[in-house]
């Protein structure tokens, strides 16, 4: 794979964007054409498109797209789908981006994912403070009612900006009247979502995919891409280099020409975030060899995730940001489950004791113990995120640890964070 | 068989530990930690007093 390859075959989704805003619908219909006909691409030949094109989830857990509709059409009752555009990680752009800039290559997805299970109605969720999303929304749908191009019916919800807002069970929850807060599984959405109904709940980069898979096919996908992972990708990268952004990659690409494409990486580096705050810190060493695949990814205990990947600049604090984050994780849970309310709490604070310099000889092996106990033990993934979070910074950067537990906060602790905190919400839970 | 805790509606009573040691233990906030093993056919029968002990229902017994 080369740098030259991102040039030539590359960009697919943001391919329509010629100039800052929203890319209108007479464009976007120049660029891509319009939807196949229902009665070219009936229902069950997109299921089976979705899944010859292997195509999964880009909300973050990567789950198969086709296994999800087949799941929605064996539940009984009339199917929902929503397009979860609420983008909860801090450090993510891409769904923004989509909402914003390609509302209609999302529209169409999510059409063509109502047509795929039989429902009628599509909710298109998105963070509520994120007003330029709406606005763009708002104006996509005017004009597809103008043009008469769809037959589902369309409706805006404005979900709450918490970390765990866009989670699947906390948007149902939200669209049903209830808190941003996970329910257990089962029933999954799939089986019981909105108004108890099927629920197909699909991030809106997949459905931005489905959207060019169903006009172009699935060879046309898999043109790009691994054997195993085909097609493309949207990252945002964000800190050490030239053009942070949000960038379409091949998926499987190495990170060299990821990091020439945003302009090239500023100066020496001490390590990268891949995946956000679910992700996994890596040392700078790995830059060299590591592809943005699965395997490759597996193979250091890492995975893209919802596709952010930071670049660590060396004069920055590896500690000090890794502190702030698990605070922020630990302050964001839905305050429902024993293991993840208690363990995060301890972790964040044994943490912050690490890095004052004022931890207990034991914390180390403390945030050893809880960081193994606590995956798999809430109704949703947070503490299993906050524990990889914290553990891959431990194996990364176990000097720097060492270095505060003994001697606290070292000159860069008192630098401007990279790693974006949001304000603290007037949350509801 | 295995077993399974709904952690929303688990509140720490720790009676399953009690009841099924050889496949319970309880982290340091009185949380269960359950074996994701199948259950043996010998401890089938603690593991359905175990969720039938449980004061919120929050101990699933469930067919794999």
């Amino acid at each position: 794979m080369s740098a030259a390859s991102i040039d030539v075959a590359l960009p697919r989704l943001l391919s329509g964007i010629s100039q800052p805003g929203m890319v209108q619908l007479d464009r976007h219909l120049d660029v891509h054409g319009p939807l196949p006909a229902p009665a070219r691409l009936d229902g069950a030949t997109l299921v089976e498109l979705a899944e010859r094109s292997q195509l999964r989830g880009r909300g973050g857990a990567r789950f198969p797209a086709a296994t999800k509709m087949r799941a929605v059409r064996a539940s009984r009752g009339h199917a929902i789908v929503v397009a979860n555009g609420c983008e909860s990680e801090p450090m993510s752009r891409k769904d923004a981006l989509l909402l914003e800039e390609l509302p209609h290559l999302v529209l169409d997805g999510a059409a063509l994912a109502a047509r795929a299970v039989g429902a009628e109605r599509v909710i298109v969720a998105y963070e509520g403070p994120n007003h330029d999303s709406r606005l763009s929304l708002e104006h996509a749908l005017k004009q597809r009612r103008s043009a008469g191009i769809d037959s589902v019916a369309f409706e805006l919800f404005a979900a709450a900006e918490t970390f765990l807002t866009g989670q699947e069970t906390s948007l149902v929850s939200q669209i049903n009247g209830g808190l941003p807060r996970p329910s257990f599984i089962p029933p999954r959405p799939t089986q019981r979502g909105v108004r108890r109904r099927p629920t197909l709940v699909q991030n809106v980069e997949t459905l931005a995919h489905l959207a060019l898979i169903a006009r172009h096919g699935a060879d046309w996908y898999s043109g790009l891409g691994t054997e195993t992972e085909p097609g493309s990708t949207l990252v945002t990268v964000l800190g050490a280099v030239n053009a942070p952004g949000v960038y379409e990659i091949e998926c499987g690409t190495a990170l060299e020409p990821l990091f020439a494409a945003a302009g090239g990486v500023r100066g020496a580096i001490a390590g990268l975030l891949i995946g956000g705050y679910f992700g996994s810190w890596l040392p700078a060493a790995v830059a060299s060899e590591l592809e943005l695949s699965d395997a490759s990814l597996a193979r250091h205990n890492a995975a893209l995730g919802c596709g952010v990947v930071v670049v660590l600049p060396s004069g920055a604090c590896p500690v000090a940001e890794t502190v702030r984050v698990a605070i922020y994780l630990a302050t964001e849970t839905a305050n429902q489950c024993g293991p993840c309310v208690h363990g995060s709490a301890a972790i964040a604070r044994t943490l912050h004791g690490i890095a004052e310099g004022t931890a207990a000889a034991s914390a180390l092996a403390d945030l050893g113990r809880w960081t193994s106990i606590l995956p798999g033990r809430g109704a949703c993934h947070l503490p299993d995120g906050l524990a990889h979070f914290v553990s891959t910074a431990l194996r990364t950067f176990p000097a720097a640890f060492d270095d505060h537990a003994r001697h606290g906060p070292c000159e860069a602790c008192s630098a401007p964070a990279l790693l974006h905190i949001p304000p603290p919400s007037k949350k509801l839970r | 068989m295995k077993l399974r805790v709904n952690p929303i509606n688990c509140h720490a009573h720790g009676l399953c530990a009690e009841l099924l040691p050889e496949w319970i233990r309880l982290d340091e906030w009185g949380y269960p930690i359950i074996n994701p093993d199948r259950i043996p056919r010998e401890l089938e029968a603690h593991a359905r007093r175990a969720a039938d002990a449980c004061p919120t229902l929050a101990l699933l017994l469930t067919r794999d």
